[in-house]
């Protein structure tokens, strides 16, 4: 897994709830049987006037001026600062590789949805969740500064600005510990086996029908 | 000590490990595979060179991408003109067949949407932990299930290790007393309660669905409503085992027979929630309240019963909320103040794993029998939830009387619930659909999505504008 410990970037504002995961990486880029690839294509709809294409060259495509990230001063940045309810939707897990892919690697947002917030963490993106009113504050410092940067310290779990103090932010301590040490969770896991297996003995013989259905096909 | 929910008994006998920090390791049972989510998980495990742990657990089904029109799919893989689509379909029979997965291929007879496939299968059984690469697993949780979406990291997990990584969520009882009004439906239900509670409302919850309502609900009804947890934001939706549950799992090709059976039903009888069980939340309904519903924007909390109209936003007092109302009026192209009734839709689409199953199927057939689909629809597509629904109802001539009606009889898949194969809205069409999302673009670019429940979707087809159904006469 891709590790994640500080990070100093420049913040794009989305100001917008509710965004679905269909709106982050439209189904049309989900043919893609890759990891990789999907950033040109990240907020498709919201980026572009026009349709997009599995496969075609986004260079030539007209650019919707209105959205942030087309805009000099949100150039290159590293760190969304988005609205409630952030990722809801489809599992699609092609939305953080999207984000990633752009270089989006830290999302700050007051609520997300379970699955995009968990997608995350599998991929070295972190999802800070502040209160609205910092995230109102932010915004308001995002729109205020040209070039606003911030600075993430996960290990410290805050979050620094040029102006006044830093953001304390929480992070459930095991997937702090993944990220920070770029975990492979499968890996993990498999250090249990021996757990899993007296589990599966046990279950097998309380509940002999969820094993080998296979069997009992017609 | 106070009981237990049914999400704490499901939790409790699958927990493999609790670790200190909070997480914890489940046990899944069945684990079920399509093709969109699927191939970077295959990829990962071929990568660290790891194998499958219970091959008996996995069971595939391509839905996403297959083409829905009878003459391309009568050639199979070959028949899916898109490469893309075609080598996301190929790719899942290769990995399926490089580790040793059973895959219900494009031209099986059992083949369909997998949240359909599987519980007709009877491949989801009560008081199993089922996943899939998928949002809308919670629609498994209708059989006293654990059952949940995952992201494709997940799915490699799950696979490598048979295990998830989870922290226990907090319980919340969706409490529906009473009894619907006739022609309304789960789908009227669910979207009344998303209407509610918001889409954010079950984020961090577990949901039970409970409540004479529920219990008097058929199993399919009971899917419908569990499939929508997730647009409530619950990652899950369940309902206690019952005599339904029993009589509709029963005899399923992949159910247990015989004394396993006996012994199957003993244990799965235990799965309901403690009379003194503790959920964090309750929320309240009265089913003789619920009456059809519309929803009108971009996301499925946007909803309102059929006799209302849209709202106005110089009523609405916050700045964020006038914004998103605005902003969802002007992508939809709808007037405020509209009537519901007089919103047109351009097509219809009944399908996908939230309502196409055979009894959403004889509802809207019931509507539109002897009758025809007004001339203003462009499109009335009526697509089969898995490939045993599609001959279901073709034994009971249904697909007659949607094509007598001027309505196109589909093979089974997603179809235009996403719209990832041929079968989409152009720009600025409206279009009354009994799918899940409303979400900009979802059924296709620029498309507009009113969710509605089949019977209100073959009624708006015969009169080409969103009518009561409670009105609708049978003929
Ligand atoms: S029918 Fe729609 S919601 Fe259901 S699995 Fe297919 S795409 Fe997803």
């Amino acid at each position: 897994m891709i590790k994640f410990t500080e990070l100093s970037g420049v913040v794009a504002p989305l100001n917008r709830a509710n965004v679905d995961t269909d709106l982050i990486i439209p189904k049309q880029f989900m043919k893609s049987i890759r990891r990789s690839g999907f950033g040109p294509n990240l907020f498709d709809e919201l980026r572009y006037l026009n349709e997009g294409r599995p496969g075609e060259d986004c260079s030539a495509r007209p650019l919707n001026p209105d959205f942030a990230l087309n805009q000099a001063r949100y150039h290159g940045a590293a760190i969304l600062l988005a609205r409630e309810n952030f990722g809801c939707g489809s599992s699609r897990e092609h939305a953080v590789w999207a984000l990633n892919d752009y270089g989006i690697r830290c999302v700050i947002a007051p609520s997300y949805a379970d699955i995009f917030f968990n997608n995350c963490f599998k991929n070295g993106v972190l999802p800070i969740v502040l209160n609205a009113d910092l995230v109102d504050r932010l915004f308001d410092e995002v729109y205020a500064t040209q070039g606003y940067r911030l600075h993430i310290d996960l290990q410290e779990q805050q979050i620094f600005s040029l102006q006044g103090e830093p953001i304390q932010f929480d992070v459930e301590p095991r997937r702090k510990h993944n990220l920070l040490g770029g975990i492979d969770e499968i890996g993990d896991t498999l250090q249990y086996s021996e757990a899993i297996r007296a589990f599966e003995q046990t279950w097998r013989q309380q509940s002999p029908w969820l094993f080998n259905t296979k069997e009992r096909q017609q | 000590m106070a009981g237990m929910t049914l999400y704490d008994k499901l939790w409790q006998s699958h927990l493999v490990d609790q670790r200190d920090d909070g997480s914890a390791l489940i046990y899944i049972d069945r684990h079920l595979i399509h093709e969109v989510t699927s191939p970077q998980a295959f990829e990962g495990l071929r990568m660290a060179n790891r194998e499958p742990w219970r091959r008996d657990c996995n069971i595939a089904v391509p839905d996403h991408n297959v083409p829905t029109r009878p003459y391309e799919r009568r050639a199979g893989i070959a028949g899916i003109s898109d490469p893309l689509s075609r080598l996301q379909v190929q790719t899942l029979g290769d990995n399926c067949r490089e580790f040793n997965i059973v895959e219900i291929q494009i031209d099986d007879r059992r083949q369909g949407v997998v949240h359909v496939v599987g519980p007709e299968q009877g491949a989801t059984l009560p008081g199993m932990a089922v996943v899939c690469g998928d949002s809308h697993s919670c629609t498994h949780g209708a059989f006293g299930a654990l059952a949940l979406g995952i992201g494709t990291s997940e799915v490699e997990h799950v696979l490598a290790t048979q295990c998830l990584s989870q922290e226990k969520m907090r319980n919340m009882l969706v409490r529906v007393d009473g009894h619907l009004q006739k022609g309304v439906t789960a789908k009227d239900l669910v979207l009344a309660i998303i209407g509610k509670i918001g889409t954010a409302g079950g984020t961090g919850f577990a949901i039970e669905f409970g409540g004479q309502v529920v219990r008097d609900m058929s199993m399919e009804g009971r899917m419908t409503l569990c499939n929508m947890s997730i647009e409530a934001g619950a990652r899950m939706g369940m309902v206690g085992v019952d005599d339904t549950t029993l009589n509709y799992v029963k005899g399923r090709p992949y159910a247990p027979r015989g004394a396993v059976w006996d012994a199957a039903v003993t244990a799965w009888r235990q799965l309901t929630s403690d009379i003194d069980a503790k959920f964090d939340t309750v929320i309240q309904l009265r089913g003789e309240d619920i009456k059809p519903q519309v929803t009108w924007g971009t996301s499925p909390e946007m909803v309102l019963p059929i006799d209302a109209s849209l709202p106005l936003p110089r009523d609405v007092e916050d700045e964020a909320q006038r914004d998103a109302l605005e902003g969802a009026l002007n992508y939809m192209g709808l007037e405020p103040g509209t009537a519901i009734v007089d919103i047109r839709p351009d097509k219809i689409f009944i399908g996908s794993c939230t309502n196409a199953r055979i009894e959403d199927l004889r509802s809207a057939a019931a509507i539109v029998k002897g009758r025809h689909i007004a001339p203003s629809i462009k499109l009335a597509m009526v697509v089969p939830g898995s490939g045993e629904v599609k001959r279901q109802a073709e034994s009971e001539g249904l697909d007659e009387v949607f094509t007598a009606a001027g309505m196109e009889w589909r093979e089974p898949g997603c179809s235009m619930c996403l719209a990832m194969n041929a079968d989409r809205l152009a720009p600025g069409e409206h279009c009354a659909s009994t799918s899940n999302r409303n979400f900009e673009s979802r059924q296709g670019f620029g498309g507009r999505t009113h969710l509605v429940s089949p019977a209100m979707a073959a009624a708006a087809a015969v009169t080409g504008h969103f009518v009561d159904v409670r009105d609708w006469e049978a003929s």
